[in-house]
This record gives C-alpha cells, structure tokens and sequence, in this order.
C-alpha cells in the first residue's frame, strides 16, 4: 500500500514539473507581418497538441472583391512552397495540420487574379508549432482518474483484508457450468472465440480474464478446448491463461497447445475458418466472447445451425443485436468486463467492479441532480442567476 | 447475355458460389474456398507485415537513419522467439506484458474522455421532451449495469426500464446493419449476374 502511495505522489509530482513547461509554451511570440495586401497576418501555435499544428489568420486590407487568395507553406530548408489553401472570405483563420514541432516552416500569401496570375505576395517565418506535454483542458479528467484509481485501490486492499463485496446474478454466466458439462456429456468439444481484436482491446482482455475460469471448469471435467485466433499476440496469452489454469485444477497433464492456435489476421478469413470449425469439430457449446465486428452474425449463425449451446458477450453496441437474436445467452456490454470479477471472484477484479459501480452511481447523482437544477430553472423561468452558474458548471466538468 | 470472358471474373464467380454453397451444407467447394481465403490472407498479411513492419520501421530507420532505439522494440519483439525454446519461453512474457500494459494504459483515459463526453451530451440546454427521454433513459440503462444491487424492487423495475431501452436501440441498429448486409448481398448478386453472366446490365 505505501509503495502505491509513493507510486501516486510521483506521478502527480511528475505532472506539476511538467506544468511551467506548459506555461512557457503558451507565452511563445506571435509572428505577425502587416501588408499592403492583408494585415495583421500572423501564426500562432495551437495550445494543448502534439506539435503537428499551427493557426494562420489574416485580415483584409486589398479592395476589390475578385481577387483569391493563395496561403503557401514550405519547411525552413524547402526551396518550393506547396499550396495549403486558397480562399476569397475573410477575416480567415487557417489551422495548418501534419505539421513536425522538430521543423521551422514559413508561409506566404499570395493574391491572385480571376486569370491565376499571382501579384502582390506576403511572407511569414520562421515559425515551429509546440509540442504540449500536457493537456491543461484536460486536468479536471486527470484529476477524475487519480480519484477512480485511488478508490479502486482502496476497495481493492477492502476484498484483500477479508470484506464481503456483493455481485449480483449475470445470467449467460451462471449457465457456463450447464454449459460446459453438457459438452463433457455428449463428449465434444468447447469452442471458445476470444473476439477478433487486439490486445489493446479491453473487451479481448475482459474475454481472456473470463478464459481462465472457464478453462480451469473445461480442465476439472476433462473436455477439449479449442481457442482459435486471429491475433498472434492474443494467441500467445491465451496459451500462457489456459495453461495456468489446467495447473490450477491439477490437470496439467490434460493440457493440450495445440488447441489453441493461429488461424489468419483477415477478418473474414477468420470468420470462415471458425465457421468451419464449427460445423466440422461439432462444438457443444461455443462461447464467443470479445470484440467483433461484421463477422459477429457469421460465427453465431453458423454456431446456431450446430445445434451447440451458444454464449456470446461483446461490448460492441453494433453486434450484440445480432449475438442476442442467434445465441442462447448473450452478456451485454459492461457484463463482460463484470464476467471476470463474477467467475474468479478475485480481489483485483471484484474491488474494480465496485468501483464501476461506485462511479455509475457518482454519474447517476451528477445527471439527476442537473436535471433537478434544470427543473428549477425552467419553473422560476431562468432567473435564478445561481442556478444557471451551477449548470454552468456542470457542464464545464464534463465538457473537458 | 454475354458470358464473361475474363478468367479471373470466373474465378471471382465460382468462389462466390462456393461460399455460398454452405447455406446448403459443409461441403468440398466451401472447405475448398475457405482455406483458399486463409491461406491467401496469412502469405499476404506476412508480406504486409515484411513490408509495413520490418523494412520500413525497423531497417530502414536501423541502416539509413541509424536510429538505435528501434534496437529496443526489436529485441521486445525478438522475445517471442523464445517460446521455441522450452527453458527460456518465459522471456516471451515481457513483450506480453509490454503490449497489455500499454494497451490498457492507453485506453484508461480515451475511455474516461468518452464516457465524459456522453454525460456531457446527456446535460441538456433546454427542457423539453427529447431530452427528458435521454435523461431517463441513460438512468435506467445505468441501474441496470449496476452490479452490486439486486434487480429486486425499485431497482429491478427501473432496469427493466433500462432493458427495455437497450432493446429499442439493439433494433434500430439490428435494422440498421441488415439493410447494410442486404445491399452488399445485392452487390454480389449484381456481380453474378452481370459481370459474369451478363444477364443484367
């Protein structure tokens, strides 16, 4: 616990060291150049980015109303100037993107006739857009995750010493041994799909964490287990959960590498393939839980014509329809990432669920208490100057 | 109607059919086609990976650049070698590790910011009756994600409100979708019967 402390109090430390250099940055020049064609011509960098824009604005001082303008860009140690944009409106205001904060650029204006000779023209330079260590329009979120994280830790350390934290039913969830032993009956194999992303995907994460559990149930009852992949890397730890947890239920010997295995980084390869497998391996149950895309309806509907028990679980809003018309049970959004806590009941997992929870209902009080406000304000016909400064507020909060 | 001529529309034609045929049932045509799309996509997804990945982000940069630090990616990804080797495969850990990590690490705050944005959108300027409905519907969608609560009572009646919601948008999107499908399903259709059977033009 103290190393956690000490861990927090040096990243928030990092954090304010990092803050003057955010101030320096906002106070760097503007270049500004005045014109006999436009005035007050000028770059500036644009605050909170990575260093890969700068904003050029200009105003008008040429009469006429034909004449276009042509804003042109080149890199310090370019010879030729590349067309950024043309326009014919002004006051303008141009943000320049795909920019390098390691490189100076200059620009000039150039004004052209309805023919495209170019006259008069305006140069600006040298100028390098600012890379922001830190984005200060994003501080109140920082500030939102230090606190989420430091209840998690503290709930966590909560389930650690021995405190009882309630879950309630998941159904899709508690049919996993009905599921499972239905297989072992009829002597086929489970089909377990761990979604078709990445490891950078929580949803593969949430599935790989639900993988352990099942695979320790798969190994007491002795049944096969097919895991195929589409991700290379996702293979790889699905080996390394499936393989612990078999040593958990003390049947190492039962554990098999070659079920879990690699089958094509294309999505409808993939699709294809675990189709096949399907109607081929004749899965008794098939549990395809993760992230999907397209394929999502291919898999469940090939599974369903199988006749196999089907639970499906994905936070893709876009395929769950699909999932809950052709599966038996189908774990809904948050309920895959709750589905890990449920099954293992560990004290990591479960200290995090409640602090979801906690911070569900924090967002629950903030909405009902702005529609209250708002009720309020609407009743006495907004001229509560302080009620409009609390939703005011509120809005701010949430608009970073 | 005129037949195509083009060998590979034929090719196009007849794999189109084979996948089709598993609406049917399992069949040679279908395994024929099936491996055929995987094994393709493996040969070329490692000439991508040759390409986009080794040539272009660790050589190039490594012998033209000499830009050592993708010396430490290299070896991270080198790591999983070792799963060849039974007494040192616990080294492919550490690129395992690596890639969680900073997977998870990088989603915690775009996850935060978009569940800000969705508060955010659920503030409404005005009262009237639209927002009224997102109001309670993100409300009750959020009782019923809520874990530590049995769905008994006043808790349970307001989540079956939340279900309900949840249903009326999975079918909006299950619409949605289908008439996506439906149109790529006329694509291919169009594609059989003109382009290589030229019976509509």
């Amino acid at each position: 616990m103290k190393n956690k402390i000490f861990f927090f109090i040096f990243i928030i430390l990092s954090f304010i060291i990092t803050f003057p250099q955010n101030e320096t940055s906002k106070d760097e020049p503007v270049v500004r150049v005045d014109s006999t064609i436009v005035k007050e011509f000028q770059i500036k960098d644009v605050s909170n980015d990575d260093g890969s824009k700068l904003e050029i604005s200009c105003q008008k001082v040429l009469e006429g109303n034909n004449s276009l303008f042509k804003l042109y860009r080149k890199e310090l140690n370019d010879t030729v100037f590349k067309n950024v944009k043309t326009f014919q409106s002004f006051p303008v205001k141009i943000v320049d993107e795909g920019l390098s904060y390691q490189k100076k650029y200059q620009y000039y204006l150039a004004v052209s006739d309805s023919l495209g000779n170019e006259s008069e023209k305006c140069l600006i330079g040298d100028f390098s857009p600012k890379a922001d260590l830190f984005k200060t329009d994003k501080t109140i979120l920082l500030l939102m995750i230090i606190i989420y994280t430091m209840v998690i830790i503290y709930l966590v350390e909560s389930v650690r010493k021995g405190k009882d934290l309630f879950v309630r039913k998941i159904s899709g969830l508690d049919t996993l041994d009905e599921a499972v032993g239905r297989a072992t009956e009829m002597g086929r194999p489970v089909l377990y799909v761990p979604g078709s992303s990445s490891m950078s995907d929580i949803a593969t994460i949430a599935s790989l964490n639900i993988l352990g559990p099942v695979a320790k149930k798969i190994a007491e009852y002795e049944t096969k287990l097919i895991v195929p992949n589409r991700d290379p890397i996702v293979m790889t730890v699905a080996k390394e959960v499936v393989k612990e947890s078999y040593s958990e239920a003390g049947r190492p010997d039962v554990y098999n590498d070659n079920d879990i295995f690699f089958l094509t980084d294309s999505q409808f390869g993939y699709a294809a393939a675990v189709s096949g497998i399907m109607t081929r391996e004749k899965p008794a149950t098939n549990l395809l839980l993760g992230m999907f895309w397209a394929e999502s309806l291919i898999m469940a509907e090939a599974g369903n014509t199988t006749g196999a028990i089907q639970i499906a679980g994905t936070d893709a809003v876009t395929q769950l329809p699909f999932f809950i018309t052709s599966c038996d049970y189908t774990i809904i959004g948050e309920e895959l990432y709750a589905a890990s806590a449920y099954l293992s009941r560990e004290p990591l997992l479960l200290g995090t669920l409640k602090a979801q929870d906690y911070f569900k209902g924090f967002i629950i009080f903030i909405i009902t208490f702005y529609f209250v406000i708002l009720l309020i304000s609407w009743i006495t016909g907004g001229n509560l100057v302080f009620l409009n400064k609390i939703l005011e507020i509120l809005r701010f909060i949430f608009k970073s | 109607m005129a037949i195509a001529t083009n060998f590979w529309i034929w090719i196009a034609a007849l794999l189109t059919l084979a996948i089709y045929s598993f609406l049917y049932k399992d069949n040679p045509f279908y395994k024929f086609a099936e491996y055929l799309l995987v094994g393709i996509s493996i040969g070329y997804g490692i000439s991508v990976y040759w390409h986009n990945t080794i040539i272009t982000k660790v050589y190039n940069p490594l012998v033209y650049d000499k830009n050592f630090l993708v010396l430490i990616p290299l070896l991270l990804g080198l790591l999983m070698f070792s799963r060849f080797f039974k007494n040192v495969s616990y080294l492919s850990r550490i690129p395992i590790a690596f890639v969680v990590g900073a997977g998870t690490g990088l989603s915690v705050p775009s996850s935060f910011e978009f569940l800000f944005k969705q508060v955010y959108a659920t503030m409404p300027l005005k009262l009237d009756f639209g927002s009224l409905i997102i109001v309670v519907g993100v409300i009750s969608t959020l009782v019923y994600f809520f874990f530590s609560l049995e769905h008994k009572g006043f808790v349970g009646r307001v989540s079956r409100v939340g279900i309900t919601f949840i249903m009326v948008a999975f079918g909006a999107a299950f619409g949605y979708t289908i008439m996506a499908r439906v149109s790529l399903f006329i694509g291919r259709i169009q594609f059989l019967l003109s382009d290589w059977l030229g019976i509509i033009k």
